[in-house]
């Protein structure tokens, strides 16, 4: 196959960008379709590439290489695996119903959107690039967008969140930086040539020391955007604080980006390192799951419990991470994809209240499914999927991943501790989930109807895509899991393969 | 007889000068605008011409060189220059006075910034300096009824007699130590018989001499004063290509005469860098004036080229002369911007940049994106250069240093977007109107906010430019 399917896939939303540059600035109406158009663009073709993704055959496809810097073995290479491509279609499917959930816009229309094409280009770039340096660009391109479109677009404190976000994403790619330039000259040195090909760079032996330190690097790194406890202070704020479409796409995606960078690069770069590092990850993540959880069921504002919610299930993946098994590694992703889908919709949900009611305080709603049935049954769905229900998506992620760390047998800390220890903590986020997650929907959506919100409209029109495509998503791949597991699989594999050629080490404690 | 087409550019750039001194006189008051036009035109014949000899390279006299390493940062002076000139067009015309002479000055200060990157005896490149220096501390005064400009003349001319005698006593005891003025006869006589007291002595002289020029602390403090009051389009002039032209000579003396001291003054040059990047970023946190704040992070900028410097590598050299380039279009974009905010509100405080944004896209934009380059935020052009000045340390081992330089330079984001918020995020002020651009100003700033995003996403040619530029500078 000829065509760059990839590449497409992520110029898509830079040719509805120059587009809307073009377009005056009053045919708001204009500037949205033409955004809508770029971005169902960049969805069909990544469903497309996700059912012609082959993975018996595995590996990464649809390659495709240009030579960019030769001096410096610079190249833009892209292609996918069984990793990256669901990454690529979650984007898609976050991005195109964001559009959407953004339709109701009215204060400067052309900047936003230019800056949230701009934004998702970036995140569209991440996820293709097998080429270190073209990583790290695309990986910062994203951020200065958001500062914007949380800066101008945002509620709550905004300016002094888009602050703190935008500062903790760039000092915690400071420190990847660092580990990519070491990585690359490491390489150059010991392949006597100079390349940032992931791939080649992977066939290095890298000692013990240098490992060590550089997944360290990499941990915080990537571990900011994840966000892992202690580094997650800017994700509630930020989420809290962005326009829907950006909590959307960030909670969704973005979080992601740092998850994936620390398997991508971290992890199957330096295996050992990653051994070393795990009972750090193992012990952190489970602060993430309780504590995030904890603090989810105390908040009072909606986007608060979303965003607290977020931070706990991302240590969901930070555990899969860290028990580095086949299993649990396949659970990770899967649960990216699924926490993904799933917040989006929540998301995109809250925005929609918001925007007619003009709050978000948990405590002034009730009963709102008469007034608004269909955003009930969606926060419902998406509140099952959240707390696990079999038959969504978050199911068989979360299901892996306990798994996988169950079955892990090592004990940390001279025996106090072993992962089956971490696993069951861990399911108890799941309970706690469960109790605030129904609470909210008990006090926000059920219980009697309150006059106060008679005027309130039920989502419609456009309204309804995000929700009805995000559903159907968790539902398809709730009921159908292994039309994403056999993909994801695909590209753990080598992965796993490599962990374990790796020599076995004692982890840090 | 001295093979006189090498100097084709100096010789040029010396007749453009002088030239339009006689028209200045020539032409009535009333026609002067033209003058610009000229300058402009000339500057950009100049740039054509030093490209073409891009790869021309020989010894004129015995100690003036022509090599590639020197024709690239003619390009850049060039180019800088023109930027100025286009720039100055109606913030000359609004200051009315002696358009002639501005431009004239403006010209002749870039030959001294050539004469100074391509000299490669030390009697030369004193020459250059002062030519230089002298005609900056003209221009900036030239705001007759500015105090500020005048203080900001004086300044100049004080500190910056002051370094020039520094370094000027420096190159007098490398003389002594030595026995020669031609920089690659000190180099062998250095290889030959080591180094003495008087030497070191001497390289550390030269090194303050240069530090001034470069604005690296704790050199500095001449700076931000003179940046402030001198009329905006001679800052960004004075910020970009004086700059590269002491880094240019900087290098030229340090790599060519002194290679052997390297284990000496690399110690010392990671000194200044450290504190150079720490105390810009830091003090440009609470500037509350656009030209102030890019002082202080033109001298943030100053650190991380030093960088380059203390890698003591071709790849650490290629480093900055690709940052240099760079540097000249982000930041004279910015002082594009803030001079066409100035023509049209006389003002430079960054509280009055306030929805800026919504009165004119462009003039935003430009700035921002400038700024971002400077910040080292991909996919600008200064991502790609920073890139090359941070593995060029990392490369030497120095690991820590390119931890500090890169969480320094994430500290510039903190306040470069502070003018971003002021821009975006502000609102205009009542009854505000537009802020109407030139044309001509228009089109420099389109074309280097395209210079950055190209360099930025296909940075391939101006990188193996550099590159080999650097190499030849180290296989003579």
């Amino acid at each position: 196959m000829n065509f760059p399917i990839l590449t497409a896939i992520m110029l898509a939303p830079v040719v509805g960008l120059l587009l809307i540059l073009l377009i005056p600035e009053r045919e708001e109406l204009t500037i949205k379709i033409t955004a809508a158009v770029a971005t169902f663009v960049s969805l069909v073709l990544a469903i497309l590439a996700y059912v012609l993704f082959d993975h018996g055959r595995g590996g990464l496809q649809f390659l495709q290489d240009i030579t960019w810097v030769p001096a410096f073995g610079i190249n833009y290479s892209v292609g996918v695996d069984g990793m990256s491509m669901p990454m690529v279609l979650l984007t898609a499917i976050v991005i195109f119903t964001g559009v959407f959930a953004s339709w109701d816009m009215t204060k400067r229309v052309k900047e936003f959107f230019i800056f949230l094409l701009m934004l998702v280009t970036g995140v569209f770039g991440v996820f293709i690039s097998r080429d270190l340096f073209f990583f790290y660009l695309f990986f910062e391109v994203a951020v200065i967008p958001m500062y914007l479109l949380i800066g101008i677009w945002g509620s709550t404190r905004k300016e002094y969140a888009a602050m703190k976000l935008t500062l903790y994403l760039l000092v915690g790619s400071a420190f990847a930086l660092i580990g990519i330039i070491a990585t690359f000259l490491y390489g150059a040195q010991q392949l006597g040539h100079a390349t940032f090909d992931i791939q080649t760079l992977a066939t290095v032996k890298y000692d013990l020391g240098f490992q060590k330190f550089v997944f360290f690097l990499m941990l915080i790194g990537f571990g900011v955007l994840v966000p892992i406890w202690p580094l997650h202070l800017w994700s509630p704020d930020g989420h809290v604080a962005a326009p829907t479409a950006v909590s959307m796409l960030h909670a969704g995606v973005l979080m992601k980006l740092g998850a994936y960078g620390l398997i991508r690069v971290g992890v199957f770069l330096f295996p050992e390192g990653a051994k070393y590092w795990a009972p750090l990850i193992a012990v952190l993540c489970i602060v993430n799951v309780v504590y995030g959880a904890m603090i989810a069921m105390v908040q009072k504002d909606l986007k608060f419990v979303i965003g607290y919610s977020s931070v706990s299930h991302m240590g969901y993946v930070l555990l899969g991470i860290a028990a580095l098994n086949t299993l649990s590694l396949n659970g990770a992703v899967a649960q990216m994809f699924a926490h993904g889908i799933m917040t989006a919709l929540f998301f995109a949900l809250v925005g929609n209240v918001y925007h007619k009611a003009h709050t978000r305080e948990i405590a002034r709603f009730g009963g709102l499914a008469h007034q608004m049935p269909r955003v009930a049954a969606g926060f419902l769905i998406g509140g099952l999927a959240s707390l696990g229900l079999p038959g969504l998506n978050n199911f068989v992620a979360e299901f892996l991943i306990f798994m996988g760390s169950f079955t892990r047998e090592q004990s940390l800390l001279g025996g106090l501790l072993s992962y089956r220890i971490l696993s069951i903590m861990a399911i108890s986020g799941i309970v706690i989930t469960a109790t605030y997650v129904l609470r909210v929907v008990k006090n926000t959506f059920f219980g009697p109807r309150k006059t106060e919100w008679d005027h309130l409209e039920d989502a419609h029109g456009v309204e309804m895509v995000p929700i009805v495509v995000l559903v159907a998503t968790l539902i398809l791949f709730g009921l159908l899991p292994s039309l994403q597991i056999d993909m994801i699989n695909s590209g753990i594999a080598p992965l796993v393969a490599k962990i374990e050629a790796a020599k076995a080490i004692g982890g840090i404690f | 007889m001295a093979n006189l087409y090498l100097l084709t550019v100096e010789i040029l750039t010396a007749a453009l000068g002088l030239g339009l001194l006689a028209l200045g006189l020539l032409v009535p008051k009333s026609d002067r605008r033209g003058i610009g036009y000229v300058a402009a035109a000339g500057l950009a014949g100049l740039m054509v011409a030093a490209f073409s000899m891009r790869d021309a390279s020989g010894v004129v006299l015995g100690g003036y060189v022509i090599d590639p390493f020197g024709t690239y940062f003619k390009i850049l002076f060039l180019a800088a220059a023109l930027l100025t000139a286009v720039c100055s067009f109606d913030y000359v015309e609004k200051m009315g006075f002696n358009q002639g002479e501005y431009y004239a000055l403006l010209v002749l200060a870039t030959l001294g910034m050539m004469v100074l990157a391509s000299s490669g005896e030390l009697i030369s490149l004193y020459l250059g300096l002062e030519l230089m220096t002298i005609t900056f501390c003209i221009l900036a005064a030239y705001h007759l009824n500015d105090a500020k400009s005048a203080e900001a003349g004086i300044k100049y001319v004080l500190l910056g007699a002051m370094s020039s005698a520094i370094l000027l006593y420096g190159l007098s005891l490398v003389y002594g130590a030595s026995g020669s003025t031609v920089i690659k006869q000190i180099g062998q006589t250095v290889a030959a018989s080591g180094a003495s007291p008087a030497l070191l002595l001497g390289t550390i002289f030269l090194l303050a001499g240069f530090a001034f020029k470069v604005t690296a602390v704790p050199f500095h403090m001449w700076s931000p004063d003179v940046y402030e009051g001198a009329p905006t389009p001679v800052t960004g002039f004075l910020s970009v290509a004086s700059k590269a032209a002491g880094f240019a000579a900087l290098v030229r003396v340090f790599f060519g005469a002194l290679p052997d001291l390297h284990n000496f003054w690399v110690q010392l040059f990671i000194a200044l860098a450290v504190l150079t990047m720490v105390l810009g970023n830091l003090v440009a946190i609470p500037q509350t004036n656009i030209k102030r704040l890019l002082a202080y992070s033109s001298i943030s900028q100053a650190g991380y080229l030093l960088l380059g410097v203390v890698s003591f590598s071709v790849l650490g050299i290629g480093a900055i002369m690709y940052y240099a380039m760079l540097y000249v279009f982000g930041n004279m974009g910015a002082f594009m911007a803030a001079t066409a905010f100035y023509n049209t509100e006389g003002s430079d405080e960054i509280k009055d940049y306030a929805g800026l944004a919504r009165r004119s896209p462009l003039v935003a934009a430009v700035m921002l994106f400038s700024l971002l380059s400077l910040a080292g935020i991909p996919p600008m052009a200064g991502f790609v250069g920073k890139f090359y000045l941070f593995m060029s340390i990392i490369s030497r081992g120095y690991i820590w240093l390119a931890i500090l330089g890169i969480l320094m330079s994430m500290v510039s984001v903190y306040y470069y977007l502070l003018v971003a918020k002021a821009m975006y995020l502000g609102n205009p002020p009542e009854g505000s109107r537009p802020v109407r651009v030139a044309p001509g100003l228009q089109v420099a700033m389109v074309v280097s906010l395209l210079v950055l995003f190209i360099l930025g996403i296909y940075p391939t040619p101006l990188t193996d430019y550099a590159m080999n530029s650097a190499m030849s500078f180290f296989m003579p």
